[in-house]
């Protein structure tokens, strides 16, 4: 029977990538200065997991490097070697490297050992180092090579000799040998089995009944049998040693060569005259007499009943009653699919659910279902008296369809933790480089994500930490110096608030330079010298394109990715981001995010004969346009003034070319919309209703449109466009700023 | 059929030996830990136990130990799965109770041919 391992590949390499995530985060957690066994212990049994299925499904690489790191976090948890703090880097670097590994496999692509094998080096020092040290495991290790080498020879030396013809094995089992499951009478089966497969061979029992008590002194659980067993086959000693390998260590085994036939037979008659004559009882003589037939017999007993099992196993089943059979073809069914299908999937496509959730979710289905039976049968006989009826199933089906959308929207949640869970590890390292103490505090973790904004979010949050952290935060000399402590705290804080999610990047150290923001704004143009900001103005241009302060772009955060591309990343998520900070006590990053982006809270609106939604998040007001607020500064772009702010109005029909007739600006009934910190006005004919909207990719289903993010499909079957109001932000934008461009 | 409890706490392993088990006729149920596999034990009665050794909440070592204690389980075969390289960890199995090992990395044949070995 040949199975295929492949199926069980995702399944290990996802409980790999978990056990190395378990691995970093408690190799993080250590405290050197009072190591915790448990912790020490969950380390191994990962490492252990690793290197045993990846032996197992046959990736040998990782097994064999995973063996070094297993057997020095072995001998660290025996207690037979202190962890150090190099232990923990290596065993962090480790860590990174069998991530690497894991990951080339998974995507069939045959890893690059380089840095693996380096690493192992560097562990087989370490573990080399040991032995030169403590004396104890040198010693136990010399032990174990001088009783394995004159075993090996010995065998060399039997199977060199031509002459073997069988083997007598002495047997004597402890006493407790049935209360640990050994069966002798299995290692007979099994001795027969291999005597019988050489042509010719046989085997002979013969016990020894000396230790047998008197019955009323016998203990029902003890083994007071031994035997003396005749092999008549040329067979290897070690394939004999490996039937009694389980017992070996705890009975009394001697084997002894039979150089001929003759001999042995010889022998046998003489052992059992010898124990003939021993006997004085005639009782006893008889049983010696009847013990090997019996045990013959019931071999051959054996024997008979593996001939009917392999003959007979179709009409087994088919005799079997019906619902058995169904019961094991399904359950045999079962783990096939669910084993083939991660095969098929591609990376991070499975997700993890909870049973509660699930069970919530059945549950959601049966009302669903008994809803739908009650209407169904009030279809079938309906009159107009039944209105209310109606009327009372059609709320319930509205119930039982909002509450189980709410629960399939839980099934793609998961804690925010999956993306805090890279940021010990990440603080640690850039804390290190960057030699600042760093200490990290982790609020709301358990707060719910869905799981792909969770995904799209780890990006822009890595750079935010590592901006706090580089620039952020002083060194230590300067904040003793301001009277602070010398470490340095970096606060994620992730909680609900409305329908969205709100991450918080903290950190208490200096705060932003609002003077040197708005010097550096200057210096590339982005505001002129006298225009007068408020501290929030200032603190937005970190967001602009191209805006960096660090005077020194150095390797933690100066990567090229601005702060620009960071407000880019989440405005896609229908996010928004903003800071706020004070001098000396350090500043505040908050991210806002929708819960999901399967689902939008969305206002319809109709202009021309096209129905638009916009995001409800997006709307900051709806007013009606008068003359008086109305500006016209360059050609057709209509601006007005909205208390302080002038605002570019927008018409849908120019942006999209609907050719659709446009009403007077004058009366027009205007939302203004908010995205990227920028507001815009928009023209529409008519505000509809709000509701939630199911979002579909346009992307997916046409092509990607811009300024639209989606469509959507109406109540009455129509599509209407969900209208991307960063997108649209951006555009009168950049045709402002062409036209500076042109003017300079 | 015989029937099997197999015990680890990796689902890949759990998976692999289950698929390879059933395959074979033999009906088989899973636990992740020593104390999940001994509140199924004490269910129904196994024909024969496959324990890993490194477990959390309750490794195997503890779990022999334990299954040893009831009276259905005292002469049941318990094969331990375990690493080459853990042989203090085999004594250690045996003297818990265990009636033997299989040793990983093992493939499905060798885990049937031991298996058929101990169940005839």
């Amino acid at each position: 029977m040949s199975i295929d391992l492949s199926q069980f590949h995702q399944v290990f390499f996802e409980e790999s990538f978990e056990g190395l995530d378990i691995m970093e985060s408690s190799l993080l957690a250590l405290d050197l200065t009072e190591v915790d066994a448990e912790t020490i212990n969950s380390i191994f049994r990962a490492a252990h997991s690793i290197k045993g299925g990846a032996g197992t499904f046959g990736f040998m690489q990782v097994s064999g490097f995973t063996h070094v790191v297993e057997t020095l976090l072995d001998e660290i948890r025996s207690g037979d070697r202190d962890i150090k703090q190099e232990h923990v880097d290596l065993f962090l670097i480790c860590v990174d490297c069998l991530r690497g590994l894991l990951s080339d496999l998974q995507a069939h692509t045959e890893p690059d050992m380089a840095q693996a094998d380096e690493l192992k080096a560097k562990f087989e020092a370490i573990l080399a180092g040991t032995e030169a040290e403590t004396e104890n495991s040198a010693e136990t290790n010399a032990v174990g090579s001088a009783s394995d080498t004159p075993d090996q020879t010995e065998t060399a030396g039997q199977s060199a000799d031509s002459d073997v013809k069988g083997w007598k094995i002495e047997f004597i089992p402890c006493e407790d040998v049935l209360c640990t499951g050994n069966e002798p009478y299995r290692m007979f089966r099994e001795l027969q089995d291999l005597a019988e497969a050489e042509s010719g061979g046989s085997m002979k029992v013969v016990p020894h009944l000396e230790k047998l008590p008197e019955f009323s002194e016998m203990h029902p659980e003890m083994c007071y049998l031994s035997w003396t067993i005749f092999v008549y086959a040329d067979i290897e000693l070690s394939d004999i040693e490996e039937i009694f390998e389980w017992v070996v260590d705890d009975c009394d085994i001697r084997y002894e060569r039979l150089t001929d036939a003759g001999q042995a037979s010889d022998q046998i008659s003489d052992q059992i005259s010898d124990q003939a004559s021993d006997v004085v009882v005639a009782n006893n003589e008889i049983q010696v007499e009847d013990k090997p037939t019996e045990i013959n017999a019931e071999l051959a007993e054996i024997e008979a009943e593996k001939e009917v099992v392999a003959e007979t196993p179709a009409a087994a089943i088919t005799s079997a009653t019906e619902t058995e059979q169904t019961a094991e073809v399904e359950s045999e069914k079962i783990p096939t699919k669910a084993a083939k299908s991660p095969t098929k999937a591609a990376e991070n496509t499975s997700i993890r659910v909870s049973i509660d959730k699930i069970d919530g979710l059945i549950n959601m289905v049966g009302e669903l279902v008994i809803t739908q039976s009650m209407l169904g049968q009030l279809g079938q006989e309906f009159d107009m008296d039944r209105v209310q009826r109606l009327q009372e199933g059609l709320g319930q089906l509205e119930q039982n369809t909002r509450e189980l959308q709410e629960s399939v929207m839980k099934i793609r949640m998961l804690p925010i933790s999956f993306a805090f869970s890279r940021f010990p590890r990440l603080v640690r390292d850039l804390s290190k480089q960057l030699d600042k103490e760093v200490d990290l505090v982790m609020i709301g973790e358990n707060t719910e994500l869905d799981k792909t904004v969770m995904e799209k979010i780890g990006d822009p949050l890595v750079h935010l930490v590592r901006n706090s952290l580089d620039h952020g935060l002083e060194n230590a000399e300067e904040r003793t110096a301001n009277g602070k402590s010398s470490n340095g705290t970096i606060t994620l804080n992730a909680y609900h608030h409305g329908g969205n999610i709100v991450i918080e990047v903290k950190d208490d150290g200096a705060g932003l330079n609002k003077e040197r923001i708005r010097n550096k704004a200057i210096e590339k143009g982005l505001v002129s010298e006298d225009e007068t900001l408020s501290d929030a103005q200032v603190y937005d241009l970190i967001f602009q394109a191209g805006f960096s302060t660090a005077d020194v772009v150095s390797d933690v955060s100066g990567r090229g990715v601005g702060m620009d591309v960071v407000r880019r990343n989440i405005a896609e998520l229908n996010g928004s981001i903003e800071v706020t900070s004070k001098t000396g006590e350090g500043s505040t990053f908050s991210i806002r995010l929708p819960l999901t982006l399967a689902i939008l809270d969305g206002q319809l609106v109709k202009v021309g004969e096209e129905v638009y939604i916009f995001p409800l998040v997006s709307i900051v007001e709806s007013i009606q346009l008068e003359k008086s607020m109305l500006n016209n500064i360059t050609g057709n772009q209509f601006v007005m003034q909205l208390r302080d702010d002038y605002i570019p109005i927008l018409c849908l029909q120019d942006v999209f070319n609907t050719g659709a007739e446009k009403k007077d600006l004058e009366g027009a009934m205007l939302v203004v919309v908010e995205g990227d910190n920028e507001k815009v006005g928009i023209v529409v004919d008519e505000l509809l209703g709000q509701q939630q909207v199911v979002i579909k990719s346009l992307e997916q289903n046409y092509q990607k449109v811009d300024s639209i993010s989606g469509a959507t499909i109406l109540g009455d079957g129509t599509v209407a466009l969900i209208v991307d109001v960063s997108g649209l932000n951006n555009k009168p934008l950049e045709k402002n700023s062409d036209d500076q461009t042109q003017a300079a | 059929m015989a029937t099997i409890l197999a015990v680890d706490d990796s689902a890949s392993m759990r998976q692999m030996v289950t698929f390879t088990l059933k395959g074979a006729g033999y009906d088989v149920e899973e636990a992740c830990d020593g104390s999940e596999a001994l509140g199924i034990a004490k269910t129904k009665k196994f024909d024969l136990v496959l324990s890993d050794v490194n477990m959390p909440v309750m490794d195997g070592i503890q779990f022999v130990t334990e299954l040893r204690k009831l009276g259905e389980y005292k002469f049941v075969p318990v094969l331990m799965l375990t690493t080459e390289s853990a042989g203090d960890k085999k004594m250690a199995g045996k003297k818990a109770g265990a009636t033997g090992w299989i040793v990983k990395p093992f493939n499905p044949e060798q885990l049937l041919n031991t298996i058929k070995k101990v169940l005839g």
